[in-house]
């Protein structure tokens, strides 16, 4: 009942198969109302997190995590790159040095990892980002006793937090620009959120 | 999607091996990471400049890398940031003693990773200052966005701090200089089609036949409106108008006026572009001290053009004439 660092290799590896099957879609979202290259920085961030994990040892999950951010820092670029960046690297400091990670403990990661994020990005719930997907998957896995139940809660919550992106108005990055012209598209950053809990939870729940 | 490329996403690297070969005795590039660097830096003394932003709008900023404005550039991918190690290194490459500018367009992506960089290389022990540049009026409620963007005034920053950096000006002069500029001048710009990014092999919006789009970026995001096609009388009208009324700019206000190509528009219309700007400045009683007319800061093989005027200063008219020898812009030497 607990999350180990194979667990977390696991998770990435999916997380990095799910970028690279869903690139056209979120290349097609970001075309939409950004400037068309999530998809392709994500795939390629992601790619390049998979060689640095096979490439060095990671001792826990949290390193795991570490070493993904470093890489996806230094490889996307964009805001992708800084937001997953800080994101990773929030939750594998908060998850330093634990073999294993339970419930409490990797959703207390989410939530510092959030923080980074919104720190970063100074976006706020409703803006039309990642936070959308983040903070209601989140709040849903803090409610949940157990991890499989916790997990399945989240990605309920990710995928609610992002299809209520689509009549909201983009108040922070490339979207912000078109302004009402911006409702109606699903936000790309929300949704590869999702696809970050929905490979959470087809690697980590046991 | 008809490109000149090998492979889309060996794009820039390829570009950049172009670079290396052409202007390889006055810059060095570097592909791990990406970088364009002055081949004499650091100089010691000067104020080092560096430059970032996504590829697509050569020739910024890698065609600026010379004597006379910046000391290096850092490419990203096509209309992506570079990242913060990029920054970190051309910081270090760069530096001559006496500190180092990043000038940065503002655009999300752009500011998050060179807040990064000042963050990761803050133990590098180099003082570092910022110019963010944010000339675009067609960003009208900057509260509810991400904030006007930096477009056409970053070249003319380039330019004027490149010019005081090499006469020894301190960090904090040509950083106080380059904020002014910026704060002086105002853009906006317009597209006649959409560009495809070689990515993602879609046009990055529709326009029909007998549209165009006012207060585009440089990304190929649409603007704030479009209409059915005009004279470029008009054209310049749309575009001059909220500029002159933004600054706003007044009777007396010497200028530079700065026409722009976005990469797929020739020359000849950009003239025909600048007669009407020439025209419109007379009629507001601006004096056109300087002007720059030309594909500078451009999106791929969008068809269109930006404007920006900034009110000039004597200490601008000086460091604008001043000797510059780089890649794509050069006079004085």
């Amino acid at each position: 009942m607990a999350i180990d660092r194979d667990d977390t290799l696991d998770w990435m590896t999916r997380f990095a198969g799910e970028m690279s099957e869903h690139r056209q879609e979120l290349v097609r979202l970001d075309t939409a109302i950004g400037d068309g290259d999530h998809g392709t920085n994500m795939n390629r961030g992601m790619q390049k997190a998979l060689e640095k994990l096979q490439t060095s040892e990671q001792a826990d999950p949290g390193a795991v995590l570490k070493t993904v951010a470093m890489a996806l820092v230094s490889s996307v670029g964009g805001a992708a790159g800084p937001l997953y960046g800080t994101l990773f690297l929030q939750m594998g400091t908060a998850m330093a040095g634990q073999a294993e990670v339970d419930l409490p403990g990797f959703a207390a990661a989410w939530r510092k990892g959030l923080e980074g994020v919104q720190s970063r990005g100074k976006a706020q719930p409703g803006d039309k980002t990642m936070v959308d997907a983040l903070l209601p998957a989140i709040d849903a896995m803090e409610q949940a006793t157990d991890l499989d139940s916790g997990l399945a809660a989240a990605v309920v919550g990710a995928e609610q937090g992002m299809n209520a992106t689509t009549p909201l108005v983009a108040r922070k990055g490339r979207a912000s620009y078109l302004a009402e012209r911006s409702a109606g598209h699903q936000d790309p950053g929300a949704t590869s959120t999702y696809y970050l809990f929905k490979s959470a939870a087809e690697t980590l729940a046991d | 999607m008809k490109k000149l490329i090998n492979a889309p996403d060996a794009v820039v690297a390829d570009a950049l091996r172009g670079v290396q070969a052409a202007h390889g005795d006055r810059v060095r590039v570097t592909f791990e990471p990406y970088s364009v660097i002055r081949i004499d830096a650091p100089v010691p003394g000067k104020v080092g400049l560096i430059s970032g932003g996504g590829s697509g709008h050569e020739p910024m900023h890698g065609g600026f890398v010379g004597p006379g404005m910046l000391d290096a550039a850092c490419p990203g991918e096509v209309f992506t940031s570079p990242t913060p190690d990029q920054m970190i290194e051309a910081t270090k490459a760069v530096n001559g003693g006496a500190g180092v500018i990043h000038i940065v367009k503002n655009y999300t992506g752009d500011v998050m990773n060179f807040d990064m960089a000042a963050e990761m290389g803050k133990s590098e022990d180099i003082e570092v200052e910022t110019i963010l540049t944010n000339d675009d009026v067609a960003v009208e409620d900057s509260l509810y966005t991400a904030g006007r963007r930096g477009v056409g005034v970053t070249v003319l920053v380039e330019k004027i701090c490149g010019g005081a950096a090499e006469d020894r000006r301190s960090l904090q002069e040509v950083a106080e200089l380059g904020r002014r500029v910026n704060a002086q001048g105002r853009s906006m710009g317009m597209a006649l089609t959409p560009c495809i990014t070689p990515a993602s092999g879609e046009p990055s919006f529709e326009l029909a036949d007998d549209e165009v789009e006012i207060g585009i970026g440089i990304h190929g995001e649409p603007g704030r409106f479009r209409e059915k096609i005009g004279p470029a009388s008009q054209i310049t009208e749309r575009l001059m108008t909220p500029i002159l009324e933004d600054l706003p700019f007044s009777s007396g206000d010497r200028v530079l006026a700065f026409v722009n190509g976005m990469g797929g528009t020739p020359l000849l219309e950009l003239y025909i572009v600048y007669a009407e700007v020439a025209k419109i400045a007379a009629e507001h009683g601006l004096t056109i001290e300087r002007n720059l007319i030309g594909n500078y800061i451009t999106s791929l093989e969008m068809q269109g053009c930006s404007i920006t005027l900034v009110k000039l200063d004597d200490e601008m008219v000086r460091y604008w004439d001043a000797p510059v020898n780089t890649p794509a812009l050069r006079w004085g030497v």
